[in-house]
């Protein structure tokens, strides 16, 4: 017999188009929980900048402080806006899908797994597409 | 006398035809419809120096009412090219030996139509598996991980003569019934990522055989400790992320994530101390 042939991980790329609801829903939860994690360290980040400003109440009575001066110039930036409907998203989808994934665990409902994962899409969608007015500025909501 | 009986004379009177007649087309159901399916089918042998490249080739088969993947394999090998290899054996599902890559997902030859799937049919190897030729595979490591488990029934007390059997009750046969169905076909291991990237993870079918056992009342409580603790050891349930292929693709429909929970939040629960 000859040497077997390992045909090695390179080919395992490509099959996401055979993925069922299953395989989706744990890659995206994947996903999400990172991008939350990161946002997570990205927020305190932000958050941090209220430490030096607090010792100038002049500046924050005049809204000229660091911490207002971060968030107004990073709210001004259009893709930062975009970015926050994503956020909204991968928040929603992971909260839903988190909510599926704890009945799993519990053991309740295993045979409409693939069910619970298209109503976390669907409610993902839903409340994404509401959240547009809220994040984007007026003139570019198309309705 | 019995309802069957009765049944089975009244053919060709009702029908009105002659059961001898020349012109009633014979009931055949291996007869050709004429058409043809294509199959793009895995080729690889190390020990012809063209196919040492791996890579596929194409067959185009005329095909019959309720061809299965294997019959089409079968017709391939014996009427277009003798060195395609596979392993098959019972053609009824009953022997796992025939579990192949059928367009995109693990499913048995034997137990998938021809006419359900999007042509071309493409047939690979069970992947995860080292190829050993065309469509066989090593599956060592799949029985590696069932012998891991010590699949086979253990009793904490032996009998107490030869001859008494032991006798299961009708609710706990209920709770090891799907879980008995395995037919060491390797397919849910294959579809399970975590499986096939980590060697050592025990799968959905070595820890669906573990339930088996750990769930037969007969076996007695400390075996049932014991089957619990080899299920969640670091390579057991725990790595299970429920991604719910195993359970799709099981040709015998076993619930295997189900199983895989139950063992999770038994093994729990033991572990739970409160003090
Ligand atoms: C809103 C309610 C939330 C629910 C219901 C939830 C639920 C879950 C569940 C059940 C898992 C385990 C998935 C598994 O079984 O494999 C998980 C994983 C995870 N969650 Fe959440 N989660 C929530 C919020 C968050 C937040 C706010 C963050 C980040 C700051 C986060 C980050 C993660 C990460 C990183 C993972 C691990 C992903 C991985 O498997 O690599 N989650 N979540
Ligand atoms: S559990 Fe199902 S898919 Fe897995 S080896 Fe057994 S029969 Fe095959
Ligand atoms: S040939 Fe036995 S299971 Fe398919």
């Amino acid at each position: 017999m000859g040497a077997p042939y390992d045909r090695g991980l390179i080919e395992d790329f490509g099959r996401f188009r055979y993925f069922s609801a299953g395989m989706w829903a744990w890659v995206l939860h994947k996903v999400t929980g990172w991008v939350l994690i990161g946002y997570l360290f990205a927020h305190i980040a932000v958050l941090s900048t209220a430490i030096p400003a607090a010792s100038d109440p002049e500046a924050i009575a005049a809204g000229t402080d660091l911490y207002t001066r971060t968030i107004q110039g990073l709210e001004g930036i259009f893709l930062v806006r975009v970015l926050e409907v994503g956020l909204l998203a991968a928040a929603v989808f992971h909260m839903t899908n988190g909510i599926r994934l704890l009945l799993v665990d519990l053991g309740i409902g295993l045979e409409r797994e693939a069910e619970g994962f298209y109503v976390s899409v669907a409610v993902t969608a839903v409340i994404t597409v509401l959240s547009i007015p809220v994040f984007l500025p007026p003139e570019v909501v198309p309705w | 006398m019995s309802d069957s009986d009765a049944d089975r004379t009244i053919r060709p009177e009702t029908s009105g035809l002659n059961s001898e007649d020349p012109e009633e087309p014979e009931s055949d159901v291996t007869e050709s419809t004429g058409e043809t399916v294509t199959l793009r089918i895995f080729r690889y042998d190390p020990e012809v120096e063209s196919k040492q490249d791996a890579g596929f080739d194409t067959f185009r088969i005329p095909t019959h009412e309720g061809m299965t993947i294997l019959d089409a394999l079968i017709e391939a090998r014996d009427e277009q090219d003798p060195s395609l290899t596979f392993r098959h054996s019972c053609r009824q599902g009953v022997c796992g030996s025939d579990a192949l890559f059928i367009n995109g997902s693990q499913r048995l030859g034997c137990k998938t139509q021809v006419s359900e799937l999007k042509e071309p049919i493409q047939i690979e190897p069970l992947p995860h598996h080292p190829v050993v030729k065309d469509l066989v595979v090593d599956m060592d490591s799949f029985y590696e991980r069932m012998r891991a488990v010590e699949p086979y029934f253990d009793p904490d007390d032996p009998p107490p003569d030869e001859l008494t059997e032991r006798y299961q009750s009708r609710e706990n046969r209920e709770d090891v019934k799907l879980s008995t169905r395995c037919i060491w076909c390797g397919a849910c291991t294959s579809s399970c990522t975590i499986a096939s990237n980590e060697d050592v993870y025990l799968g959905p079918a070595a820890i669906n055989k573990g339930y088996r056992f750990y769930a037969d009342e007969r076996e007695g409580e400390d075996r049932a400790e014991e089957r619990l603790e080899i299920l969640q050891e670091h390579d057991g349930v725990w790595r299970c992320q429920t991604q719910f292929s195993c359970t799709n693709v099981c040709p015998q429909d076993i619930p295997l994530t189900e199983h895989i929970q139950q063992i999770k939040r038994d093994a729990t629960k033991a572990d739970l101390r409160f003090w």
